[in-house]
Parts: structure tokens; sequence; C-alpha cells
């Protein structure tokens, strides 16, 4: 009736509450943000360069995600799927390099438990990283489908959902490293 | 649940025709019967922590003395489990579930499979809830609302495994909800019936599709807000906790940013049902349809502005506290719309006083005064006084009350004979029917008395306030608490009647009531896949009484021209005896 094919119908109305669930946590964290200047001492020892690095992966996993999807398009199932592990490659990168900077930062004493600034960022972090680990999974789902030439329409789904979770990050990345 | 047998492709055993089924009535049902019980939950609690205020002290029949922690459980679970699990499952998944697909003219929602795993989390969290009652510490106690510091320290609830179970039940209850929106959402945009434009679909199903974005809309940072709550109560942080930095009333700000649209979540399927009702038992078109979904959309938008309003006193900005009177007393516009648009609907009609239409009017007469006293508490002025008072309890009652059970009676008699096949009886209706309303009426209405007195709410026992013990003052809470008792008994009426009349009553055709809209052409109860032919609409769903028809309905999916009878695939209206 719409137009719009159902499946991606449903990713966006998934999308529309997500945006909330983040926004809600952002918007907390931005006018606690405002209230405490002081945080700045906290939020210089984020580090700019794995999130910088972090930031490159995810977009270029985007790409991927967009290959992927014109593959689709062109009724290439095997390619899509291929470059659909690509994307989740990427994903893997990001965490792991995620994993590298949190244990750094937890052993030199900023734990989520230290203090507000800590709490948000690792909330905010990690709730993305599920977001990050659930994408994969469904990736490496569709991927497995798409090697069979079936159920292509979900290439372009699960690429809506991998661009939304690239734009988290795209907030995330300045709002927690940059601004200082 | 189906007397007709399912298509031959799946022949399904009692699993999975009841337990894990994936046809929307079925699950409908679940969320109905599954709500139903919860119902009992949440009304006995009501009936022990009312035992106490009104007797305080006393042993209560059933469940023993209570201490002032079981106080606090009781009134906690007790609103937790009306809104999140009675309210939310009957009003909008039940009927939402149920009544959409066969509105709509489909075979079910476009994605069963998540409807059937929406249904299962929110078993689960119903799960989650009850074993709360049993861990050490007890059941969570610091109100349905779960303000912090209470919430987030066990040092300060001491119930360490009782608030975070809480917290869990919610949370999966919200998932739920989340999952079964987005099939009522995609499904009412995306699979009509052939002919169905965006101005014929039912009123219930706008309502319930504006109430499922309201939700989704609005319940995302409290989604958020409540992993900030679980992490302050389990991994030590401090996001609630002014001592280290946090903000008690940010909790405050993202609980009720939910919150007060989710009183409209909960009003919108209401509202629904009441039309659907009204329109046949006074066979009359719904007056200004459009004007309804534009008011139905409109209160939504407002509603994501008024939620400090429950917050007039706890230190918000003057500004800010003018500014939310000012939203709060716009938002009731375009609801008194809605309630003029049916008493409009009513006048000039031919009412028939059938049981559903009694809970639909008085669902219009009770709601008044809910909608009435709130205007006291939107206006920061009065709401400072009024604040945290049994005047609050009760003006929240006559909304609740009647969207809880007054509307969901409405729907359960409205639409018995096509879930179940059969007719409830009549005469046991009215007597539940009457029985209910009077003695809710004089349950609530002592309320509105005792709080303009100053009875704080809850307080565990006010003999420990000697101003407030006075004898004029606890002879009020008594005959509140004697009325309550009268309510509850007049519920055994209606679960006999319901068990009864599933096993006795007489069998209904498909269209009892000769009613438009499409669900009534399919089979009661409608088998698997729901219709014989699928319908194609050539109207809107109210068209009763149109003049020089010989019927006074016409419904939706009957061709305009009645065509020549012997064509073939033409299809004549039902010819009943005069
Ligand atoms: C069966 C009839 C009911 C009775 C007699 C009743 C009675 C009460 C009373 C007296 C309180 C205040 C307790 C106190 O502050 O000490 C209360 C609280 C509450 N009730 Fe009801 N109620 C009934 C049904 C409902 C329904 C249908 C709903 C909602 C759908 C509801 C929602 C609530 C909520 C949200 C609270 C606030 C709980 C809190 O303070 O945390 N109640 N009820
Ligand atoms: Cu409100």
């Amino acid at each position: 009736m719409t137009g719009i094919p159902t499946g991606r119908l449903a990713v966006w109305w998934v999308l529309a509450s997500e945006i909330v669930i983040f926004g809600g946590l952002l918007g907390a964290y931005i006018m606690h943000r405002i209230g405490h200047p002081e945080w700045e001492g906290q939020a210089i020892h984020t580090n700019v360069w794995a999130g910088g690095f972090n930031t490159f992966v995810l977009l270029s996993s985007s790409l991927s995600a967009v290959l992927a999807h014109q593959a689709a398009e062109r009724g290439d199932g095997k390619s899509a799927a291929r470059l659909l592990l690509l994307t989740a490659a990427g994903g893997a990168t990001f965490l792991i390099v995620k994993a590298f900077e949190w244990t750094a930062e937890i052993t030199s004493g900023f734990t989520i438990g230290s203090n507000l600034f800590w709490s948000f960022y690792y909330t905010a972090a990690g709730l993305h990283a599920l977001h990050v680990l659930a994408g994969m999974v469904i990736l490496l789902f569709v991927a497995a489908t798409a090697a069979k030439n079936i159920e292509l329409h979900r290439v372009e789904n699960i690429g809506i959902y991998w661009h939304f979770v690239d734009i988290v990050w795209i907030f995330l990345f300045p709002l927690l490293y940059i601004a200082k | 649940m189906t007397g007709h047998a399912p298509d031959a492709t799946r022949a399904p055993g009692f699993v999975r025709t009841y337990l894990w089924s994936t046809d929307h009535k079925t699950i409908g049902l679940q969320y109905m019967l599954t709500g139903m019980a919860m119902a009992l939950i949440g009304a006995f609690a009501a009936y022990v922590f009312r035992m106490q205020a009104a007797f305080p002290g006393a042993s209560v029949p059933l469940f023993g003395r209570v201490a002032a922690a079981d106080y606090n459980y009781l009134v906690t679970m007790h609103g937790t489990i009306m809104i999140f699990w009675v309210a939310m499952p009957v009003l909008l998944a039940g009927f939402g579930n149920y009544l959409i697909p066969l509105m709509l003219g489909c075979d079910d929602m476009v994605f069963p499979r998540v409807n059937r795993l929406s249904y299962q989390i929110f078993f689960l969290s119903s799960v989650v809830l009850v074993a709360s009652f049993f861990v050490p510490g007890g059941a969570f106690g610091g109100a349905w609302t779960a303000y912090p510091p209470l919430s987030a320290n066990s040092a300060y609830s001491m119930t360490p495994f009782g608030s975070t179970l809480w917290l869990l039940a919610v949370a999966l209850e919200f998932v739920a909800f989340l999952l079964g929106g987005i099939n009522f959402i995609t499904t009412t945009m995306n699979s009509r019936a052939p002919g169905m434009k965006m101005f014929d679909i039912p009123i219930i199903v706008w309502t319930i599709m504006i109430a499922a974005v309201l939700f989704m809309g609005s319940v995302g940072p409290l989604v958020a807000g409540a992993v900030m709550l679980l992490f302050d109560q389990v991994v030590g942080t401090g996001f609630y906790d002014p001592a280290r930095g946090g903000d008690p009333v940010l909790w405050q700000h993202l609980f009720w940013f939910f919150g007060h649209p989710e009183v409209y979540v909960l009003l919108l399927p209401a509202m629904g049902i009441v039309a659907e009702v009204m329109v046949v038992f006074a066979r009359k078109k719904l007056f200004a349809y459009r004007t309804i979904v534009y008011s139905a959309v409109a209160t939504g938008i407002i509603s994501f502005f008024v939620w400090a309003h429950h917050q007039f006193v706890a230190g918000i900005d003057p500004r800010m506290a003018s500014l939310f009177s000012v939203t709060t007393l716009i938002i009731s516009i375009p609801v008194a719309e809605m309630f003029f648009a049916y008493i409009a609907t009513l006048y000039g009609g031919s009412i028939r006083f059938s049981t559903p239409m009694l809970w639909a009017l008085a669902f219009v007469a009770e709601f008044l005064i809910g909608g009435v006293t709130g205007i006291f508490l939107g206006s920061a002025g009065s709401d400072i006084y009024f604040h945290d008072t049994y005047f609050v309890v009760a003006h929240f009652h006559y909304t609740f009350f009647p969207i809880a059970f007054l509307a969901a009676f409405a729907g359960i008699t409205f639409w018995f004979p096509k879930m179940f096949g059969r007719m409830m009886n009549e005469t046991w209706g009215k007597v539940h029917f009457w029985g209910t309303i009077i003695a809710f009426n004089i349950c609530f209405i002592p309320l509105f008395i005792t709080g303009t007195a100053g009875d704080h709410r809850r307080i565990f026992d006010y003999s420990m306030f000697a101003e407030l013990a006075t004898p004029e003052m606890q002879s009020l809470r008594i005959l509140a608490t004697r009325a309550l008792l009268v309510t509850l008994a007049f519920q055994v009426v209606f679960v006999v009647n319901f068990v009864y009349s599933l096993f006795r009553g007489t069998v209904a055709e498909a269209n009892p009531w000769k009613a438009n809209t499409l669900e009534w052409l399919a089979p009661s109860p409608p088998p698997h896949g729901n219709f014989v032919t699928m319908p194609v609409v050539y109207r809107g769903p109210y068209e009763y009484s149109v003049p020089n028809r010989d019927e006074d309905y016409w419904p939706q999916h009957e061709p305009d021209e009645p065509a020549d009878p012997d064509a073939p695939g033409a299809r004549r209206p039902l010819q009943q005896p005069a």
C-alpha cells in the first residue's frame, strides 16, 4: 500500500525506536556535560587515534554494505555475500580495536564506576558495541542466504541497519573523544 | 478455539494451536488471558493494601498481617501490574493482535513469527515479575515510578534482588511491545484489503496504530534510563546519585517522558473500542471520522510535551512549570474533541442499551470525571497542594479504571461472539455492569475527599498522623474499602458468565450485531487464515442507517451496486427476515 517493501518498512521502524534510545542516552550525557565543564580533564584520557581509526573502519564497512546492495540488485548473490562478509570483518576489526582500547583504559584505572564521565563513556560505547555485534550476526545470516541467491532483498535491509550503527558512532566519536 | 479445520498444509497439534501458534488471533487471546490473570494479582494487591488502609494492623483474610514493607511492595506491584501487565496486554496487544488483521481484511500480521516471539518475551517478563515476589528481600517496593535513590540503591530499598528483577521484567515487557508494535504498524501500512483507503480504516485500528507509534517514540529514553538504573544497582555507577555528580531528577525526566505518552498509549485503544461499539448500538454513522483521526494524532504529538507536569514539586524551574501547565491544558482540547464527536454520534441515534453499549457509555461518563479532575493537577499552582495526595490517586483511577476495565469489558462483551462463536449472557452482563459501576464510584469518590483533606498517598498507617486519623476520615477510608470488596465480588459474575458462555452460550452467527467492519464477515470464530474468500472494500466502516436502503447497515465488503445476483462472484446482502 505504501509501496515500500514490508521488510524495509520494518527496518525503518526498528531504527526509529533505536534512535530514541540513543537519543535519550546522548541527550542525558550532553546535559550533564554542559553542567560539568571539568569532565574535560577526564575526556583527554580517551584515545582519539583508536577512535579515529575505528571511525574509518566503520565508514569503510558501510561502503562495502552499499556495494553488497548493488551486487544484490544485479542479482549477483555470490559477490553480495562476499561483500557482506567484508562488512562483518569491518565490524570485527572495530570490536578488536575497542577491546584493546578498553583494556588500556581499565588498567589505567578508568573504569565504569570511576566517575560519571566514564560511566557514560562505557555505557554509550558499550550499547553501541552490542549493536555492532548484533549487526555482525545478522550480516553472517544474510550472507549465508545471499550466497545461495535467495532472499536478496535482505541485503539492502541489513545494509540500512548497518548504516545506522555507523551513524550512531559518528555521534559518539566527537561527543566522547573529541570534545575536550 | 477454532471450531473449523485449519487449512490442510499445516495440521497443528495442541501445542502449535494454543501455545506455539503464529496465528494473530491466538496470540491476541494469549495476551488477553495473560493480562486478565495478572489483573487478579493486581486486584488482590489492591484488596490487601486497602484493607490495611481501612483497618490498620488487622489481619487481612488470605494474606495475614500487613507489614510496612509489604504495603510498599503491594502498592508498587499493583501499579506496575495494572499498567504494564493488564492495560497494555489487554488493550493494546490483545485487541490489537486479534482485530487488526481481521478488520483490515488480511490473513495475518505481516511478521507472524516476530509476533509469536513478542508474546513469548511478554510471558517471560510476567514470569520474572511474579518470581520477584519470592526472592530474598521480597519484591520491589519503591513505587511503580521507581524514583532513585530508592530504586538505585539497595541500602535504601532493602530489596537487592527485587529491584533488579522489577527492572528486568519491565525491560523485557518493553521489548515485547516494541516487537508487537512493529507488526501493528507495518501490517496497517502494507496489508489492507484491496480498496481499503486510508480513511476507510476503522477507528480502533487507527488508535492502536497511533498508540504503537507513541510507545515506540517515547520508550527509548526510558530504555536508556533503565540501563543506567541497572548499572547504578549492580555495577556501582552513580548516574542518579547526586553525591557522585549524578542527578536523580534525570530519571524523573526519562520516566515521565515515557510515562505521559504511555497514558495515551492506553487511552487511545480504549477510545477505539468505544467508537466501534457506539456506532453499532446507535446505528449511526460515526460523527466527524476525520476529526477523530486528526485529534488522535494531535493528542499523540502533544503528549510528548507535557511530561514535567509530574515534576512540579521536584524543584524544576518555575518558568518550565508554567510552560508545562499550558501544554497540559492544551492537550485536553483534542481529547475533549474526540469525546464531543462520540456524544454527537449518539445524538439522534437509535440506541440499544446492550451490555457492550452500557460499558462504552459508562466509559465516556467516568473518564470525564478523570479528565476534569486532571485540570487541577495540570495547573502547577493547584498541583503543588494536590501532589501525591489521594486526590491524585482518585483522579488517575478515574482515567485508568475506565480504560483498563470499562473499555476492556466493552470490547470483550462486543467481540466475544467473534472470538469464541457464542454469545455472552445479557442479563448477567448487566448485573456485572451495574454492580461494578456503582461500587467503583463509591470506592473512589471518598478518596477525592480524603485527598483534598490532606491524605498523602503510599501511607502504610494513618493512625501515625493524628490530624488525619480522625473518625470521619477513617469512615471514608472504610467506605472506599467496602466498595472495593463489592467491586471485586461482582467480577465473579463476569468470570462465571465468561466461562459459562464459552461452553454453553447461544451459538453466534458471523455477524450477530449487524456491524459493518470486516471482522464480522469472517466466520465466528474465524479459522486460520480468517476469511473464506478474501474481502474487497467498497466503503468506509460506518455507513449505518443510510437512507433508501432496506438494511440499516452497509458492510464494507458489499459492492455498491447490488450487481446481477446471477453474475459469477456477485455478492448479495445477507437477507435477514424482516
Ligand atoms: C481494582 C480496582 C482498583 C483499586 C481499588 C485501586 C486502588 C489503588 C489505591 C488505593 C492506590 C494508592 C495506594 C497508596 O498510595 O497507598 C493505587 C495506586 C495505583 N493504582 Fe490502583 N486501584 C485499582 C485499579 C487500578 C487500575 C485498573 C490501574 C491502572 C490501569 C491502577 C493503577 C495504579 C497505579 C499506577 C498506582 C500507583 C502505584 C504507586 O503509587 O506506585 N489501579 N490503587
Ligand atoms: Cu502526565
